[in-house]
């Protein structure tokens, strides 16, 4: 069977200035990160262009290759910072590649974003409309499909009230009702499903299986490897903007997840430091000291990091831990200011303990950076996804309960069990 | 599968063989994009679309008040108010599709960054919304000539072209000012002081006879000089004069404009999601 999508030699290369950096850092980090390489600068003044803080090249994809087959369904997974996202805007056209090339065979429909160009203001109808055009729908064609979208989204009743007084659960269905119509060859689909009540999941999944079973290519994106296992035929795994391993989804996923809980993240093939210190491992202990990338509700979690000294110096360094959720909000920051001394040249273990019933159930993304601030502020380093993992809660042989009733989320970054007194008055 | 399906190639810097014809497919876009703009300014308000006719109208006053009553400036033999009118209708034209253009890629920035299409779509929409108010307010213009019992002549069917103008001269302004503004946001801020500037310096209140002669064709380095000269000259009939040789400077420049302002567009539009 012919390839629809041929990728070969892919890479994409941004430039990072300072306006990308504080998407992720505060202005502090930006201004210290830049007072480190002025000093390197002058420590190397024959060092090239790189060392210049406005312009750090960072390749979010390196020579890419891969082919995907008519009517698969493929799973692009990696962690965070991987380069999936990057990839899909190179085949979705939003961006272009640095170099290599891209050969695509059919009509592409791309859904990086549920309800992308809604406009709150504007009513049901008006915004199928409008989001069907921006899609790539003709008018002929979303008025002869206006009703399917409309039952699918089961928001009849609602068609001439603005967006903005819609629930939120109202506002998915119709975003992706809107979507699942497009009947493309090629759909390109990101995290999407993440939203959304289950039983609405659901029936996007069973809409995405009919999709592939027409015999029309599906791309799918996503964090959730139970869902690329039971959804896609083939995966691919990114890291580093690498394909790391491409094949079947379930040999895939289980080689995704074993190289997650067999050993700790490795950094040293990175260089992720300066001349002072550098990063050399990160890992997820149980309470027994298993590397894992589960941690039940009640276990205390142990986020272990190795780093290496590299210079004996005046410098007094400052550990610090990122506890970041989906979307990259802070669920809180850890600095170890117990800890902040001169550390001779070699290899040091950090391990913080989080408490057992103190996290929330999601998943959190760790991001450990070492500082430093006398004479002058230094980000030695600063990882901000190094590794992840997820707090469940099986619900049964919880003894200690933070939850009434059985339901299924909780809001808020974290689920501490607090002391609580009800007493009767008077 | 097809045999007949065409390939798309994705490659750095390829430029697109097919990019007239990828924006013509987005036509029924183009017109969302300007229809959901119009809506959208109207939703939750009592008169709705009225409110299109509200601003040129208030500033003809206030420019007949000032120019005409106070300044007591010519006025070529026609009522004032018409004079006047006659050369606001292009002047917002040109200034509110100019601004809406230039700022039109940030608003956007969402979609943009989530879905391809002819990026030259969405300029364009904002052109088009004003020109929806331009339409609307040439009614009011309608009104006053019948108000004075004003009769144009045959040149009014002439208009079409300067009105083309206007709009070439609104794109490519527009077009320009978009691509700079992903990249830098001063021109946020330098483009309503350009627009409040223009509006003096344009012939919109007065009329451009009373330039003296020998300044008249660098005058009409202001391109918004020959189009509203143009108008008034389409409009007003036999009482007003074009003044061929800084009309004919003026479209050339709002011609070089144009077709630089979509070169550059085009060569900086695929950096667009990239430092948006």
């Amino acid at each position: 069977m012919a390839s629809v999508i041929l990728v070969e030699n892919l890479s994409k290369k941004y430039l990072i200035g300072h306006q990308r950096q504080e998407l992720y850092t505060n202005l502090h980090d930006v201004i210290a990160q830049g007072v480190s390489r002025s000093l390197k600068k002058l420590a190397h003044p024959f060092s090239k262009a790189k060392d210049d803080p406005a312009h750090e090249e960072f390749w979010a994809l390196k020579d890419v290759s891969f082919d995907i087959q008519q009517g698969d369904r493929v799973g692009i997974i990696g962690r965070n910072g991987a380069g999936k996202s990057t990839l899909l805007k190179i085949l979705s056209r939003i961006t272009e590649p640095t170099s290599g090339k891209v050969s695509i065979r059919g009509r592409v429909a791309s859904l990086l974003e549920v309800g992308t160009g809604f406009h709150p203001e504007l009513t049901g109808r008006e915004n199928i409309y409008l989001n069907g055009a921006i899609l790539g729908m003709s008018k002929a064609d979303i008025k002869k499909k206006f009703d399917k979208i409309i039952a699918f989204a089961e928001v009849e009743r609602f068609l001439d009230t603005p967006v903005k007084r819609y629930s939120s659960g109202m506002y998915v269905r119709l975003a992706f009702a809107v979507a699942a119509h497009l009947e493309p060859d090629i759909m390109i689909i990101d995290e999407v499903l993440a939203v959304g009540d289950a039983q609405f999941q659901k029936k996007c999944l069973g809409k995405m299986e009919e999709v592939g079973a027409d015999g029309r290519t599906v791309l799918f994106v996503s964090h959730s490897l139970p869902m690329v296992s039971s959804l896609c035929t083939k995966a691919i795994l990114l890291d580093a903007g690498q394909v790391v391993k491409a094949g079947a989804a379930s040999d895939v996923v289980s080689f995704y997840t074993k190289g997650d809980s067999g050993a700790e993240i490795n950094f040293q093939s990175r260089k992720i430091g300066d001349e002072y210190a550098q990063l050399l491992s990160v890992s997820i202990l149980d309470p027994s000291g298993v590397a894992v990338t589960q941690i039940i509700i009640n276990q205390e979690v142990r986020v272990a990091v190795t780093f290496e000294v590299l210079q004996d110096s005046e410098r007094e360094l400052l550990p610090r831990l990122d506890f970041m959720m989906d979307g990259g909000r802070y669920a809180f920051v850890s600095f170890a200011a117990a800890k902040m001394q001169r550390y001779k040249p070699g290899k040091y273990k950090a391990i913080c303990r989080v408490p057992a019933n103190f996290l929330n159930q999601v998943t959190y993304f760790i991001g450990f950076g070492l500082v430093s601030y006398e004479p002058t502020k230094i980000l030695h380093f600063h990882e901000h996804s190094a590794c992840s993992f997820d707090v469940i809660d099986p619900l049964i042989d919880v003894p200690t309960r933070t939850r009434g009733m059985p339901m299924n989320d909780f809001p808020g970054a974290v689920r501490p069990v607090l002391d609580w007194d009800v007493e009767k008055l008077g | 599968m097809s045999a007949t399906q065409q390939v798309l190639i994705i490659e750095s810097g390829r430029s697109e063989r097919h990019y007239w014809r990828d924006l013509w497919g987005f036509r029924e876009l183009l017109f969302f994009l300007a229809w959901r703009d119009i809506l959208v300014r109207y939703k939750q308000t009592t008169i709705g679309i009225v409110w299109a006719l509200g601003r040129p109208l208030i500033t003809m006053l206030v420019f007949t008040l000032v120019f005409s009553k106070l300044a007591k400036l010519p006025s070529e033999g026609v009522p004032y108010p018409i004079l006047v009118f006659a050369a606001l209708l292009p002047w917002q034209f040109f200034s509110s599709g100019f601004s809406g253009a230039g700022d039109s890629l940030i608003s956007n920035a969402g979609v943009i960054s989530k879905v391809y299409f002819s990026r030259l779509v969405i300029p364009a929409s904002a052109v088009i919304v004003s020109f929806v108010d331009f339409l609307i307010s040439g009614l009011i213009l309608v009104g006053l000539m019948a108000w004075y019992g004003f009769a144009p002549n045959l040149r009014i069917f002439t208009l079409p072209l300067f009105i083309f103008v206007a709009f070439a001269a609104a794109m490519g302004a527009g077009l320009w000012i978009a691509a700079l503004n992903v990249k830098y946001r001063d021109f946020r801020i330098i483009v309503p002081i350009v627009v409040q500037l223009g509006l003096y310096i344009s012939p919109v209140g007065f009329s451009s006879a009373i330039v003296p002669e020998q300044w008249r064709l660098l005058y009409s380095l202001n391109p918004m000089v020959g189009v509203i000269d143009g108008f008034r000259w389409a409009i007003l009939g036999g009482n007003a004069q074009l003044y061929w040789p800084g009309f004919l400077l003026s479209l050339i420049l709002v011609m070089v404009m144009l077709f630089t302002g979509i070169a550059y567009f085009r060569k900086t539009e695929k950096t667009f999601t990239d430092i948006i």
